[in-house]
Parts: C-alpha cells; sequence; structure tokens
C-alpha cells in the first residue's frame, strides 16, 4: 500500500492505496465523488477528464500514486454552491447533453480549452480539440455551441 | 493490472539504482502507453520507477546551435513552446498532432522515445533531424538509438535525460492519422540540413521507423517536390494491417513526403 495526499476540490485528501489504484478509481470509490466517468477504460473516449494541476488529463490512464501531492479538479469542484459553473450552464442551456454519460469529462476538457485557447472560440477549433472526448448522442453540435457560449460566458463571470 | 511495487526517486542516479537493483522494473513517464498496456495485461512489472519527480528532466533550451529537450518534457509543452517554435517549428507541430490535448499533457518525448512505437511520431523526427539521445551514461545518435520494433539501444538501468536536435534549415512533418487511434498510419518528416537532407518514415515500417535514402540523395541535388518524382519505396517490409496495405503505405509514403518537402518550402 501507498501513502498519498492530494488537494482534490479545493480540500486536503489523503488516502492508503494499492499503487495499481487508477486515479479515477480513488476518486469514485475511495471519495464517492462518481461525477467523473468510466467510459472506454483505454483513454479515448474523454469521459474521465479531470484537471490535474489545472491540466485537462485523463484520469483511467493516471495512477493515483502518481498525482501525489497534486491539485485535482473534477466536475463536482466547478460550481460555486448551487450557482452552476458558467460552462455547465452553458450546456444546460444549449442542450449540450443527452444521457449525460460523456458530460462531465466534456465540460472538463471545455474549461480547460478556455484556459488554453481563450474565450473567443470559432466551431472548428472546438471540434480539433474535442477529438479526446466521445459522445454517442448528440452528434455534437449542441457541445460545440455550448462550448462556444460558455467560453464566453467565463469571460464575464471572470 | 497485475500488483506492482511503486518507487518515486528524486533523482535520476536513485533511479537508475532502483533500476539495476530489481530485475524487470519499469519506468514510468507520462504513463500514456504503460499504463493501458498495464491494464491489458501485456506488461506486467514488478516494480515501476515513476520520474515524474525527478529533479532536471524537463524544461526547453537552446544550447548553441542545438535545440535541447528534457526527457520529462510533455508533448503540451513542446507544442506550445516559443523557443521550438521558433528554433523546429515543425517539432511543435509534431508534438501537437500526438493523441489529444489531454494525452499531450501527460505524453513525454523521453517515454515516446524508449517505447520506439512503431506508429509514434517522435522516431521520425529524431531520425529525419539528426538528433542525439542523451541518457545517464552516454549519448546515443538517433540512427543507433532505434533498434527495431519497440526496441532500443538503451541497457536495462539506462535513463533518458534529455535530447538534443541540431537545427535544420527547414523542415516539416506530415502525418496520416488513423482516425480511431490518432497514431500515424504514415507519417513522413524531412528536413534540410546544412550539408544533408533527412527523411524519416513513422507507421510504416515492419521495423519500426526508418530513413528513405532514395528520397534523400534526390532531395539533396534538389531540395522540392519535382525532385521525388518517378522514386517510391517498395512495400517490402512495410506493414499491412486492417487500416491499409504494405502497397497503399508505401504510396501514402511517397505522397507524405513530397507534400513534407513542399511544406518546409513554405508552398
Amino acid at each position: 500500500m501507498a501513502k498519498i495526499s492530494l488537494i482534490v476540490n479545493g480540500n486536503p485528501v489523503t488516502g492508503n492505496v494499492d499503487p495499481r489504484t487508477l486515479l479515477v478509481q480513488f476518486l469514485r470509490e475511495n471519495l464517492g465523488l462518481t461525477g467523473t466517468h468510466v467510459g472506454c477504460d483505454t483513454s479515448q473516449c474523454g469521459a474521465c477528464v479531470v484537471h490535474v494541476d489545472g491540466k485537462a488529463v485523463k484520469s483511467c490512464t493516471t495512477l493515483a500514486v502518481m498525482v501525489d501531492g497534486q491539485n485535482i479538479t473534477t466536475i463536482e469542484g466547478l460550481a460555486a454552491g448551487d450557482t452552476l459553473h458558467p460552462m455547465q450552464e452553458a450546456f444546460r442551456e444549449h442542450h449540450g447533453l443527452q444521457c449525460g454519460y460523456c458530460t462531465p469529462g466534456m465540460i472538463m476538457t471545455a474549461v480547460d480549452l478556455v484556459r488554453r485557447k481563450g474565450h473567443d472560440l470559432d466551431h472548428h477549433t472546438i471540434r480539433e480539440e474535442l477529438e479526446g472526448n466521445l459522445c454517442r448522442c448528440t452528434g455534437y453540435h449542441n457541445i460545440v455551441e455550448s462550448i462556444a457560449a460558455g467560453a464566453k460566458a467565463m469571460a464575464k463571470s471572470a | 493490472m497485475y500488483e506492482f511495487k511503486f518507487h518515486r526517486p528524486a533523482t535520476v542516479r536513485q533511479a537508475a539504482n532502483l533500476l539495476a537493483k530489481n530485475e524487470d522494473a519499469k519506468l514510468v513517464a507520462g504513463g500514456h502507453t504503460l499504463i493501458p498496456v498495464m491494464k491489458q495485461r501485456l506488461a506486467s512489472p514488478p516494480h515501476l520507477v515513476d520520474l515524474s519527480k525527478v529533479e532536471n528532466l524537463s524544461g526547453i533550451e537552446m544550447k548553441g546551435r542545438a535545440l535541447s529537450i528534457g526527457a520529462m518534457t510533455t508533448h503540451a509543452d513542446v507544442a506550445g513552446s516559443p523557443i521550438v517554435g521558433e528554433a523546429i517549428p515543425a517539432l511543435a507541430y509534431l508534438a501537437g498532432v500526438i493523441g489529444d490535448p489531454a494525452v499531450r499533457h501527460r505524453g513525454t518525448i523521453g517515454g515516446s522515445l524508449a517505447n520506439n512505437d512503431p506508429t509514434a511520431d517522435y522516431p521520425a523526427a529524431c531520425l529525419a533531424l539528426g538528433a542525439t539521445i542523451v541518457t545517464n551514461k552516454r549519448r546515443l545518435k538517433a540512427e543507433e538509438f532505434f533498434a527495431g520494433l519497440f526496441t532500443t539501444a538503451l541497457e536495462s538501468d539506462e535513463i533518458i535525460t534529455r535530447v538534443t536536435f541540431p537545427l535544420p534549415k527547414k523542415a516539416a512533418y506530415v502525418k496520416f492519422r488513423n482516425q480511431a487511434s490518432r497514431y500515424a498510419l504514415v507519417g513522413v518528416f524531412v528536413a534540410r540540413r546544412p550539408s544533408d537532407v533527412g527523411v524519416a518514415v513513422t507507421g510504416a515500417g515492419a521495423d519500426g521507423v526508418f530513413r528513405v535514402t532514395a528520397f534523400e540523395e534526390a532531395l539533396k541535388k534538389r531540395f522540392a517536390s519535382k525532385a521525388l518524382e518517378g522514386l517510391s519505396v517498395p512495400a517490402d517490409g512495410l506493414n499491412a494491417d486492417i487500416h491499409g496495405s504494405a502497397e497503399y503505405r508505401a504510396h501514402l509514403i511517397g505522397v507524405l513526403a513530397a507534400r513534407a518537402v513542399d511544406a518546409a518550402n513554405g508552398k
């Protein structure tokens, strides 16, 4: 077993884990943060995307012990109390989801995208940047609309 | 995934000692190849030595007339680096078309080279540009580093610390991606070096990355895509799978090499 301590959604967290434990397992099973999903489990679908020190990372392909001491943000850490994060609100407003399974990963990827490429995102850029996130319901159109709108809304709230 | 012991050394020397002491120990950098392979139980190292806390392994700088990139530097950092963008824009471009954004936040240049996947991108850049792979023991020319499928000249307790690239006059990388995996079905890196031309192909060779000397000779005489007309690569010794036959890959090498030369020439 290995001792780890990290910050998850602003809270210090410690754990005693088998080194085999994936970050996504640690989040879901040890901490009960089930908003982060496992889709493909092969680092392709992006349902498991969380932020490690502010950068989007696939938590199904990262061992919990590898992020010891680092700062993790999951989908549960975005909203401010009952007020949704602007990107979450944009997905609600623009109907950027159907079944919702891929949505946490989509939103975490989108927030990272805004960090890297700013608030004025054209549809082509958004589609290119979503290559690591799969949705099997929507056909992506409304996801792209949501991210473009969410990116603008983040500029206002910042 | 099978059980393993996890080690987190702070220095290259400690990491090398762990490798020497523990038979079949494996280094893990970003883990974006090794962890999936361990999940599939295709690899089951009893010891995993994590390089993420080892000092002085990442970073990008110019050293004289060469670009030096630390082994633990991520693809995202290479792709976004103004230094790389200025020195070898083709290399920044290449790093930016590996995997997807989240993968690029974890994957590293050292990990990619040590793994030497026959469809990985960096090996083509190293071979075409004439890079030097620096380890804790020695300096290896790219020519002598790559040794066949998933095989390198690295010894069992040898660790890549950085890679240095001499600056080319011009260079370009053109990649034909597998639509699902984002790996190169074929990728061609072309570099016009001060006294030489390098043309390296990934994705296609049954033995991994290789140079196309016939193309290099022709381009040395005249660095233009027209110089490649009439030249081809034999399908013999190329990969064939459900994504493309050896003949298809041979054809793609010619097409992509010509496109890369045009791109290097700013066309």
